[in-house]
């Protein structure tokens, strides 16, 4: 049999590297997106890792995993069930199996599965000699035996020289994907710029694997996918949280306002704050305070002194930042918070994703206390939306809070590099030296925005603070009717962000039976879905909504030109009750899923052509 | 080396150019009203430009303070001083801050805060009015309320430990200390100078007294009848003396520093020990910082100021050398480092 024959072309193909943490599993993952990419696929990865750094051997709880859907076309998620499932114990196959397709490709280390270790993950008996994986084709291989056995040339221990299994299984992978081995050598090489000798262990671990599988050719299939149909442009692989630290960056440079990020080390956000501390370069001045308080309020007094300032956190800190939110509002200065959201309330499911801070982002102040909040939606547009969001925050003089989340900012994707020039213009409301009228709280006709006057400059010295202030003057008071006009002045305020955001798009016909609602991480698996059912001739459209206070200012007519509306988020809806509290003549429909998991786009499609039938059964 | 980077008016200053237009509503006898006259003196005497000075403050009767002087202002929220004026000082090293703080905003709800940037040794002035007890909220115990005191929430009296100030900001390893009277100006204006002079963090405690609910708190060392001595006026390079005539001193015996009578079972003026603000080993600081009534007095005046590398420097000489060595010279670079690919 020829190795041509049994090639199958695909448009897109799911990959997941599961194992112990430990076993090199994300590395695996991201050698062979970034091998990917350069060979000209689109793709979306997504880690999965326990929150523990290093749970017992061989256990349920240790298995971390790495999952990217790469393809022809345009990917815009890390896809549901995998076509190669690469398992390095027991314990992953068991936990992973159910995300597997039927006829999937399994390739599991077989030295792994002894007496001990199957006990551990609770298989009763070896599912590789048990016929539970019948319907799958399995690469059954010693890994780990013929992982050593290649590197018998080092001068390393056994123990060392199991290490590299990873890259065995790796290579196993590149020749089933019908990938160049060189392109991974190169990645392979930068990882390890400063030994020759690990690049050459894990190169030569890789070869082995390569080879093995071609020898074993006629076992399973081989893929190709051929390269992707992308815009012309340079690409690269990024992160949301790493997106989002580059679109913050960016906003400094093209505002001239220099970039501070107070921040507390949480996850899943704390590789925004790593990243910033490797652009110093850029004039970025990052201070990893003692807690999530010092963290928001270093950031407020940076604004007061003229900076962009920045704070990044998740859920549980986004809690701890309140009352100084409140203070940014109060004080109406410039300041950006980004929530990378997981899995709660309290510590909850650190390392899994959900929607659930929005009505937090939206209400959890004490007073009367509007910010505005946005939302990214894929792991590349958290470069546009952190930049939007200091754009926003700047030109208006108030606190944005930025919506991502595990999903986004641990997950990646390509990303076609903008040029800064190309990026809108911020215009921050600066106060002019010596400016006799100047008043701490005058403001713009137009976005009712105060300006800012930083210290140091001459002839604007005044004082702000969490005191209400007199309208203009900004002199300390109770007078009932001057609260009263500001709070609603600092509504306005807003509301009024609504005249320079983006009108909502629907993609899909402009009525039709059943318009799906989304907002934030969900983006890519629910427009994968929607495509699948409109190619199908289903009379549905999507609105994925990025800004969520202010909303777009046709939001209403768009909810209303559908029959029903579904509002699906990863949370016990409360998007839906938002929409419902604002918008309460529309008939909305809901659909959550709370597992710290994304959507699936299968469940989405089954879900979706069950409402159509439901709604065509009403009329 | 550390580097101060604020810049002086090139015209001299008077009072008049930081008396605020605002009515002082801190109540009559308040012990908060000599320090603004003390600070109202002393900025021009700094001589920076008025701009470059900025007062930030936390909750409480004290730090309403930045209303009552002109300069630029940040009233932030309880406890949180330390770190809004962090954000000031490191978005620009360029600004003179000032922190206003009472016992509870900086020991109690902000006691994180006001360890972590003593341990940073950033360069600002903390102001710390000490009148051990919550007078905003009309007089409940603070942090440093000595035990056994009945206040609004210990009719009993309180059964806690308070802090002696100087004890926790030399235990964070703080590198400026002063302990100053609310009724001494001239001494608060000289420590003031002390302080805007130390690179550092500079922590100013102040012996308040609130005449509404701790009237006459700190008797003990303000009291016509105990004054000399339970009252020690530190100078750099003199003898620790004390008493109505200066013939009392602290010598250090063993671990210990005891009041002696110079003159008395053979004790000379060259037993008596020489203060060294400067001195970088903080045993003696210490010691100084925690003594008082009733075996010896409190000290006051410059307890310590030494100097160590400010964390505000050290963040612009890295970020100076950072960028002295990376390619990286804009965002556009930065997006096109590393791993990228062209589709034509």
């Amino acid at each position: 049999m020829s190795t041509k024959e049994i090639i199958k072309e695909k448009e897109s193909i799911v990959i997941k590297f599961v194992g112990d943490s430990g076993d090199g599993m994300q590395l695996a993952g991201t050698l062979f997106s970034d091998t990917a990419a350069v060979q000209g696929n689109d793709l979306f990865t997504f880690p999965d890792y326990p929150a523990e750094i290093r749970a017992p051997h061989n256990t349920l709880a240790g298995v971390s995993g790495f999952q990217v859907q790469i393809g022809k076309e345009k990917i815009f998620f890390s896809g549901d069930m995998c076509d190669i499932l690469v398992a390095m114990n027991p314990a992953s196959l068991k936990t992973n199996l159910k995300w597997v397709k039927k006829g999937g490709t399994i390739i599991v280390d077989v030295d792994t599965f002894d007496e001990k270790a199957l006990e551990k993950s609770g298989y009763r008996a070896n599912p590789l000699e048990d016929g539970s994986l019948d319907n799958y084709r399995v690469i059954s291989s010693p890994i780990s035996s013929m992982t050593r056995d290649s590197l018998s040339r080092f001068r390393i221990n056994s123990r060392t020289a199991g290490r590299s299994r990873n890259m065995f299984a790796l290579g196993i992978v590149t020749y089933l994907l019908s990938q160049d081995q060189e392109t991974t050598f190169k990645f392979i090489d930068r990882k390890f710029k400063n030994n020759t000798e690990v690049q050459e262990i894990n190169k030569t671990a890789l070869s082995a694997g390569y080879n093995f599988a071609e020898t074993i050719e006629a076992v399973a299939p081989t893929y190709r996918v051929p390269g992707a149909t992308l815009k012309k442009g340079r690409y690269r692989n990024i992160s949301g949280n790493v997106a989002t630290a580059w679109g913050l960056l960016a906003a400094s440079e093209r505002s001239g306002r220099p970039l501070f990020l107070g921040s507390y080390p949480i996850t899943p956000a704390t590789e925004i704050l790593m990243e910033m501390t490797n652009n110093k370069a850029l004039g970025a001045k990052v201070f990893q305070a003692e807690d999530e308080i010092a963290g928001i309020c270093s950031a407020i007094g940076a604004s007061f002194a003229g900076s962009l300032a920045t704070t990044t956190t998740s859920g549980p800190g986004l809690s701890l930042k309140s009352e100084a939110i409140g203070l940014a509002v109060m004080t109406e200065l410039p300041l950006v918070i980004v929530n990378v959201q997981r899995a709660g309330p309290s510590t909850g499911m650190p390392t899994k994703s959900e929607q659930s801070d929005l009505l937090q982002a939206l209400y959890g102040r004490n007073g009367e206390c509007p910010a505005i909040v946005m939302s990214a939606s894929t792991p590349a547009n958290c470069f546009y939306y952190a930049y939007e969001a200091a754009k926003l925050s700047l030109e208006h003089m108030t606190p944005v809070i930025l919506l991502t989340d595990g999903y986004l900012g641990n997950g990646s994707e390509l990303f076609r590099i903008p040029s800064v020039e190309d990026l809108p213009p911020i215009n921050p409301p600066m106060a002019a030296p010596n400016d006799e009228s100047y008043r701490p709280y005058k403001r713009d006709k137009e976005t009712l925005s105060r300006q800012w006057a930083i210290p140091g400059i001459e002839g604007l010295r005044h004082r702000i603070g969490g005191l209400e202030k007199t309208d203009i003057y900004g002199a300390v008071t109770t007078d009932p009717q001057n609260h009263e006009l500001m709070v609603k002045i600092r509504e306005e305020k807003v509301m009024k962000v609504a005249e320079k955001i983006p009108l909502q798009k629907i993609h899909g016909d402009t009525t039709g039976d059943l318009l799906v609602v989304s907002w934030g991480g969900t983006e890519g698996s629910i427009k994968t879905a929607i495509r699948e059912m409109q190619r199908e001739g289903k009379k549905i459209g999507h609105a994925h909504f990025n800004h969520l206070m202010p909303l777009p200012a046709n939001t209403e007519a768009i909810l209303g030109s559908y029959k029903r509306v579904v509002v699906c988020e990863l949370n016990n809806g409360q998007f839906v009750k938002y929409l419902r509290s604002e918008f309460p003549g529309i008939r909305y429909l809901q659909y959550n899923k709370i597992q710290g998991l994304p959507f699936f786009t299968g469940e989405l499609i089954e879900k979706f052509n069950q409402l159509i039938e439901d709604i065509s059964h009403d009329n | 080396m550390i580097t101060n980077r604020i810049v002086h008016s090139d015209i001299n200053l008077s009072k008049e150019d930081f008396v605020s237009d605002q009515m002082v509503k801190w109540c009559p006898g308040c012990g908060a009203h000599a320090v603004l006259k003390a600070v109202e003196n002393v900025f021009p005497e700094i001589g920076y430009k008025k701009e470059n000075f900025v007062f930030v403050s936390g909750i409480g009767c004290s730090s309403r303070f930045p209303y009552y002087v002109n300069t630029y202002g940040f009233h932030g929220i309880h406890g949180r001083a330390m770190a809004i004026a962090t954000g000031v000082k490191l978005s620009n090293p360029g600004l003179s801050v000032w922190i206003a703080t009472g016992d509870g905003d900086s020991m109690a709800i902000g006691g994180n805060h006001f360890i972590h940037i003593i341990r940073r040794n950033l360069d600002v002035n903390i102001l710390l009015f000490n009148n051990q007890i919550y007078g905003l909220t009309k007089g409940q115990y603070s942090p440093t309320t000595p035990i056994g005191s009945i206040t609004k929430t210990s009719p009993n009296g309180t059964i806690e430990h308070p802090f002696v100030t100087a004890g926790l900001v030399m235990g964070a390893q703080g590198t400026f200390f002063a302990r100053v009277l609310d009724n001494d100006i001239k001494m608060m204006t000289a420590v003031m100078h002390e302080a805007a002079k130390h690179d550092g963090t500079s922590v100013i405690e102040i012996l308040q007294n609130c005449i509404i609910f701790a009237d006459k708190t700190h008797r003990q060392v303000t009291d016509k009848e105990v004054r000399d001595d339970y009252q020690l006026h530190l100078k750099h390079g003199e003898p620790m003396l004390y008493g109505k005539n200066n013939e009392k001193g602290i010598q250090i015996k063993g671990t210990k520093l005891q009041g002696v009578v110079v003159g008395l079972n053979g004790v000379t003026i060259d037993d008596i020990l020489i203060h060294d603000q400067y001195e970088k080993n903080p045993g003696v600081h210490r010691m100084l910082g925690k003594m008082g009534p009733p075996d010896l007095p409190v000290a006051l005046g410059v307890i310590r100021s030494a100097e160590f590398e400010t964390y505000d420097d050290m963040v612009e000489v890295q970020i100076d050398s950072v960028k002295e060595r990376s390619k990286i010279k804009c965002v556009d670079d930065l997006l096109n480092s590393g791993e990228t690919f062209d589709v034509d």
